[in-house]
């Protein structure tokens, strides 16, 4: 802890180191792509960073149907509590 | 010795506990799970117990392999759970929950239709038990719900097997196509009790209002019975392929809108029992390996991430996403074991989710189905998206809420270690639970291209996380689910037709009421205090009657 009393993992600057760390994890990641041989089954699967790209492009796209759906099914949460 | 059922001692062990003296409770809550554990080792492979009744043969006890794998987990499960409730939990929900996991034990030595049927109903009932045992109103609430579903799934297992027996005349409970109306019930009553759509909301429902050492047993034993029963039952029906990729999506869209951290977990049971549910839709050796490592390791890290949300709840009271935020400052053990369970249930590498899920995904590859491992790959990286990291990061993370609780008392502490090492064990040297799997393992998990191609997926599925981290802001809602359709449809179905049917009992009653009231006033007028019947009458009378009638004589003589 610093001289605010904030914990390491939360002071602004280690933050931003943490990004960059992560940024590094990424591309490392995607540069192993290099030395591995991946099983392609389909085709698709075969594109260099498959699952890097897959995983991203899947995700947001989870994100964002949890967001419509989520438009039509979301109730304040003492909805079943009010006396129908 | 031999003879004795692991599962009936644990149900017996659970509803002797309160007669047993204060003092060494806690020794035997302790020593019966260890003890039961044994005594399913010593079960050995075929018919151990059989007995007739009412022309059928029964057979209570029956050793498989598959059926232990999963006794065992259950029964290590009991005991970790046991220790996790050792001194929070009330006696009377460590009861109900041992005799819910040997009666889920029970399920996994059945060789018949009878006695599965008869453990699968007290496995409804204990498990209700547990819930209500978290004395709410809210919890009991809930708990009623969740019986009525499953005595509704009941009924129908009830009149599958009834069917089953009138059509072939056996009672054996083994592989099954699903070809005939029993059958599909059977299959019905089965996914029901697994959270198949569309009945997958009693899970998020009935779960979370547990108290925090009762969701922990209550996520173990219902929906992984189910997925036993399956296994041995149906493994190959090919409808499980799509149920089970529904149950995936559904809980991860669920997860991704839930604020209840609770709730986020149970929605993930559905998830993962949805990757096990595929798995046995796609039948070969491989995929239900899969499934069964897969169950193995779920239970596990499952109840690891529920007692780390239960420690939470225990220390803060409080179990919404929008009210908690920064505790991993103070909470460094619930912290690092609710990532640790985060981790395996994301089948990161190293951790026990990937030893086992990735079986069920490498089958559907082997078998060339395409969509079904795009789709699989997909829910892959979004576990990782809605348990993997949003759990720990709305929980421990994210603002701070000012709130520093202290890490729980030691037996929750000791309970979530032994569970983390568990997660990492198995994930790190899977070969002894490989060998316990129904079929020979070929296949090696840590392969350069797999832990590779894993990294990538579920790395990339952190950025997309954090990249659309203000579009997830928690906001104080629940998402509307089939439960809406009892809960809310139901009733105003009910209230609309109750406004004219109340209206005519109103009218019946007040008839009815006017009727007694004129009975008793007539009565009163009659035989009353100032009644005609019940007023003395004076001596003459009597006396004048007496002539009247002796006159009466007197003329009918002489005539």
């Amino acid at each position: 802890m610093n001289k605010k009393g904030q914990h390491w993992l939360v002071q602004p600057k280690n933050i931003s180191r943490l990004r960059v760390v992560f940024a590094v994890v990424l591309v490392l990641c995607v540069a192993a792509g290099f030395l591995v041989h991946q099983h392609v089954y389909f085709g698709v699967d075969g594109i260099f960073g498959f699952y890097a790209w897959f995983g991203l492009i899947t995700c947001l796209l989870m994100i964002v149907v949890a967001k419509v759906i989520g438009i039509m099914i979301k109730r304040p949460d003492n909805y079943y509590d009010q006396q129908s | 010795m031999i003879n004795l059922a692991p599962g009936l001692i644990m149900i017996a062990g659970g509803l002797l506990l309160p007669v047993i003296a204060k003092r060494f409770r806690n020794a035997v809550i302790l020593a019966l799970p260890v003890l039961v554990l044994v005594l399913i080792w010593l079960v050995p492979e075929g018919v151990v117990w059989s007995f007739t009744y009412l022309d059928y043969e029964l057979i209570p006890l029956k050793g498989t392999g598959v059926g232990k794998l999963f006794a065992t987990v259950f029964a290590v499960m009991a005991f970790a759970g046991a220790l996790y409730g050792l001194h929070q939990a009330r006696l009377f929900e460590l009861c109900a929950a041992y005799v819910y996991a040997g009666s889920a034990i029970g399920v996994t030595f059945c060789g018949d239709v009878i006695s599965l049927f008869v453990f699968w109903e007290i496995m409804a009932i204990a498990s209700t038990a547990v819930i209500w045992a978290a004395g709410t109103d809210s919890a009991y609430r809930a708990s009623m719900r969740y019986l009525l579903l499953h005595l509704f799934g009941g009924v129908l297992l009830m009149v599958g097997f009834a069917g089953q027996v009138a059509e072939t005349g056996s009672i054996a409970f083994g592989q099954m196509q699903a070809d005939s109306l029993s059958r599909w019930l059977i299959l019905a009553g089965f996914l029901i009790n697994a959270g198949a759509p569309p009945f997958s909301a009693w899970i998020a429902d009935a779960y979370p209002e547990g108290s925090p050492s009762g969701t922990v047993f209550l996520s173990a034993f219902t929906t992984k019975t189910a997925v036993y029963v399956l296994l041995v039952g149906f493994p190959g029906t090919a409808v499980l392929v799509p149920v089970g990729l529904y149950m995936i999506f559904y809980g991860i869209i669920y997860a991704l809108l839930e604020n209840d951290m609770r709730r986020i977990l149970a929605y993930s049971i559905v998830n993962q029992v949805g990757f096990m549910v595929t798995g046995i839709g796609l039948g070969t050796e491989m995929a239900l390996n899969g499934v069964a490592s897969h169950a193995f390791a779920h239970i596990i890290y499952k109840a690891l991430l529920l007692m780390s949300a239960g420690a939470v709840l225990y220390q803060t009271g409080k179990r919404k996403c929008t009210d908690l935020g920064g505790l991993f400052q103070s909470m460094p053990v619930t912290t690092i074991c609710g990532i640790i369970g985060a981790l395996a249930i994301s089948s990161f590498p190293f951790t026990s989710g990937f030893i086992s899920k990735s079986m069920i995904s490498q089958s559907a590859a082997d078998q060339h189905l395409a969509v079904v491992w795009f789709l699989l790959m997909a829910a892959s990286a979004g576990v990782f998206l809605h348990a993997g990291i949003k759990f720990p990061w709305y929980v421990f993370f994210q603002k701070d809420s000012g709130l520093r609780p202290a890490d729980p008392p030691w037996n929750m502490r000791i309970a979530m270690w032994l569970f983390a090492f568990l997660c990492i064990a198995l994930g790190v040297y899977p070969a002894p639970l490989y060998a316990l799997l129904p079929f020979p393992v070929d296949y090696e998990p840590y392969t350069a291209a797999h832990l590779v191609g894993q990294f990538q997926l579920l790395l990339f599925a952190g950025l997309a996380f954090f990249l659309m981290l203000p579009q997830m802001k928690r906001t104080l809602t629940i998402s509307l689910d089939f439960d809406w359709f009892y809960r809310r449809f139901g009733a105003a179905v009910a209230g609309e037709f109750t406004i004219k049917t109340f209206s005519a009992r109103d009218g019946l009653e007040i008839r009815v009421r006017k009727g007694i009231a004129r009975l008793i006033s007539g009565l009163y007028r009659h035989h009353g205090p100032k009644g005609i019947l019940s007023q003395s009458w004076p001596v003459g009378s009597m006396v004048f009657a007496v002539v009247v009638l002796l006159g009466a004589y007197l003329i009918f003589y002489y005539l």
